[in-house]
């Protein structure tokens, strides 16, 4: 039993000398905000900062330069990733697109829907959201019954997706519906649409999360048609295209770097000269994120070199999220300081926002315990 | 891996494979030295990695070491094998030659000095150094000391401190060295800094730590699927399968942790990397040989099966050449003296 492969990556210079150009580009664009702000990171939906990126060439950066790429490398797009995470750059404008739906465009979409998505997203025009989950399944996404059926050149789609993240303020979606129904066969007559949320038959309804934002969605579609052409794939592919889609989904360093703007705002707190307890504090914090970054850094690796790293990218993703929902237990065991909204430090707000976010790090892109039945596969337990 | 990394890694997995039996681990528990291991050892050319060609080593680097240590955690080999590839690097790097059989070095802790004085032509050690490893069986010493002014690496043959037998929880042999004016074979200056033996100590304990946790994830998952409860095996239940993964977890974070530290180590910049793999293999250890024991269950609390060679030896080198907590606050008043805003920065130069 040697499932488990995590080899050391160091990164080529020409992705290096990226980093400094990705720095610059940052500093300048973002200027100096406070750490809440920050953490915010890709949860942060700003247009406008979407389209400088995409002036610049970096969105879809691995992409064909026909389709608006710049065909760099996947270890080259890991460091822009990790620069933008690490600003807390509020990248959620493109981020979806970006990592996954162009590269599902990419791998079977048609031409014409390249053609047509592509070059729009790589200039951070174009925002894309998710239509998996829905009210009856979560975790269990095979059991999906929004259907999807067939009339005059396209179909007609009836049901509801939940928890569709920036539905109210993307263009499109890409959508899991059932084409047919297969008795005993849930993983069979699925397939994966490209959906125009402006369409006629679609309401899109805020679900407001428990810190009274709103992200998230319930998106109802009542008799909406999608032309034949907004397919993505042949008709019965989806559960193979969206189990690569989610790989795409989990595999990014977003998966460990979220409390990333509460330990800076943490070191920050404690000083140039702390004393022995928090300097241990910062110290594990500083531990874990070095050897997350390494595990992280090993995917892309993985990627870079044309292999499938579903296993090792669920590895990361359980402990990534654990190490990111462990830094407000590690301040609180420190110091006595009140998570708030409104007032107090930015350290404060800091750990009030990021206090009620992390809930969300285990549940998003595949739960803790549907990551831990993948690994347990992997082990050879399944 | 490079050439030398895969056969060296080919080798000792033979090599382990064939001689560390439980009866050796065993009979090694009780004292006995475990001689056909260590030649052989010898004869594989696998106890100095490091070690110039020319001076009877493989002439390899700290990476391609790293696959023997991580060996030897992995296979509880009761032999001071990774004592020997650092002292033999310590011997190395000061210029001086390195002597055939067991080595091992000292001290073993952050605040233990150990002096050298000249006298007539040559050094003699003064000081005591507490729990080194093998201290009374290794043929020689290698101790970092102050001296003249600077860090001097010196050895020194076995008999010449005055020892006070131990061991660890694995039984394995912690001796302390007490030396006053004691005779040193040879002493140079050292290149490296004067917790050396402390700071590389901890390097290989973090991935001898990772190889021991490898093999509590082999022996677990392998239980699971034998043992059969409720008409099943137990790694079909549900419970057993995600503690598994939070083990496999720790694994790979350990074993990458303290890869990296010897990549490091052969970039001249140990320090921060050290931290991290002993702080991370340290707290995976604990947690990792909880869910071992518990997949186990009874029978994996008992002398007779093998699972404890690898927990009862990550209980102790956890805390071995530095714990956990003395560790992460190294670590963490260089990064809070950094401040925040360099700290993403040193991460992702290397």
């Amino acid at each position: 039993m040697s499932v488990f492969h995590f080899e050391l990556r160091d990164l080529p210079p020409e992705a290096e000398a990226f980093r400094d150009e990705v720095r610059v580009f940052l500093r300048e664009a973002l200027g100096t905000r406070p750490s809440v702000r920050r953490a915010r990171s890709w949860g942060g939906f700003d247009p406008e900062f979407s389209k400088k990126l995409g002036a610049r060439g970096w969105i879809g950066l691995t992409w064909p330069k026909k389709y608006g790429g710049q065909e760099r490398s996947f270890l080259e797009r890991y460091v822009l990733l990790e620069e933008l995470l690490a600003a807390g750059a509020p990248a959620g404008a493109h981020w979806v697109a970006e990592r996954q739906s162009g590269p599902l465009l990419l791998r079977f979409g048609t031409e014409a829907q390249r053609e047509r998505f592509l070059p729009a997203i790589a200039r951070g025009e174009l925002s894309f959201a998710i239509g998996m989950s829905e009210p009856d399944s979560g975790s269990d996404l095979a059991s999906i019954r929004t259907r999807a059926v067939r009339q005059d050149g396209g179909y007609v789609v009836n049901g509801t997706k939940v928890w569709t993240s920036n539905a109210h303020r993307s263009q499109y979606a890409i959508a899991l519906f059932r084409t047919a129904v297969v008795p005993d066969k849930k993983h069979e007559g699925l397939s994966q649409f490209l959906v125009d949320l402006k369409s006629p038959g679609i309401t899109i309804r805020p679900i407001i999360n428990l810190a009274g934002s709103h992200d998230f969605n319930e998106v109802v579609f009542q008799d909406a048609f999608v032309p034949e052409d907004m397919r993505v794939g042949g008709e019965g592919d989806g559960w193979k295209q969206v189990t690569t889609e989610l790989a795409f989904e989990r595999s990014g360093p977003e998966r460990y770097l979220s409390s990333i703007a509460l330990i800076l705002a943490l070191i920050d707190h404690v000083g140039a000269d702390p004393d022995a307890r928090a300097a241990e504090a910062v110290g594990r914090l500083t531990a874990q994120l070095m050897t997350l970054r390494q595990m992280s850094l090993s995917v892309a690796g993985m990627l870079q070199a044309g292999q499938n790293p579903n296993l090792e990218a669920a590895v990361v993703k359980d402990v990534g999220t654990t190490f990111e929902q462990s830094v407000p237990e590690v301040i609180h065991a420190l110091m006595d300081l009140e998570p708030t909204i409104d007032s107090g430090s930015d350290l404060q707000q800091t750990l009030g926002y990021l206090v009620q976010r992390a809930p969300s790090f285990s549940l998003r892109g595949g739960t803790r315990e549907v990551l831990r039945g993948i690994i347990a596969r992997g082990l050879g337990l399944r | 891996m490079s050439e030398l990394g895969t056969l060296l890694s080919d080798t000792i997995t033979r090599l382990f494979n064939d001689l560390v039996t439980k009866e050796l681990i065993e009979s090694a528990e009780k004292g006995a030295w475990p001689d056909k291991l260590w030649a052989a050892l010898e004869e594989g050319g696998l106890t100095l990695p490091l070690v110039a060609e020319a001076g009877g080593g493989a002439g390899g680097d700290w990476r391609d070491a790293h696959t023997v240590v991580r060996a030897a955690g992995k296979h509880a080999a009761p032999v001071p094998l990774v004592e020997t590839i650092v002292a033999g690097w310590l011997l190395g790097q000061a210029g001086l030659d390195v002597p055939l059989g067991p080595l091992t070095i000292a001290p073993a802790h952050r605040d233990e000095r150990l002096r050298l004085e000249r006298a007539g032509g040559g050094w003699r050690v003064h000081g005591t150094a507490t729990r080194v490893p093998w201290g009374a069986a290794a043929g020689h010493v290698v101790v970092v000391g102050e001296g003249g002014g600077g860090t001097i690496v010196a050895l020194v043959a076995r008999g010449a401190g005055a020892v006070t037998a131990d061991r660890n929880l694995a039984l394995e042999p912690r001796d302390t060295l007490a030396f006053d004016g004691a005779p040193v074979v040879a002493a140079a200056p050292a290149r490296v800094d004067a917790d050396a033996a402390v700071l590389f100590g901890a390097m290989v304990r973090a991935a001898q730590m990772a190889g021991a946790l490898e093999s509590l994830l082999e022996q677990s998952v392998r239980y699971a699927t034998e043992r059969k409860q409720f008409g099943r095996p137990i790694g079909n239940f549900q419970a057993i399968q995600h503690n598994l993964a939070v083990l496999a977890g720790h694994v790979a974070a350990a074993g990458i942790a303290a890869e990296h530290a010897f990549v490091a180590a052969d970039r001249g910049e140990p320090r921060l990397a050290v931290a991290a793999a002993k702080v991370r293999a340290g707290e995976a250890a604990g947690l990792g040989a909880g869910i071992a024991h518990q997949v186990h269950g009874a029978i994996g609390f008992t002398y007779e099966h093998s699972l404890h060679f690898a927990t009862r030896r990550l209980w102790s080198w956890r805390a071995e050449f530095g714990s956990e907590s003395q560790w992460a606050q190294a670590l963490g008043g260089v990064v809070a003296s950094r401040g925040a805003e360099r700290l993403w920065a040193d991460l992702t130069t290397r």
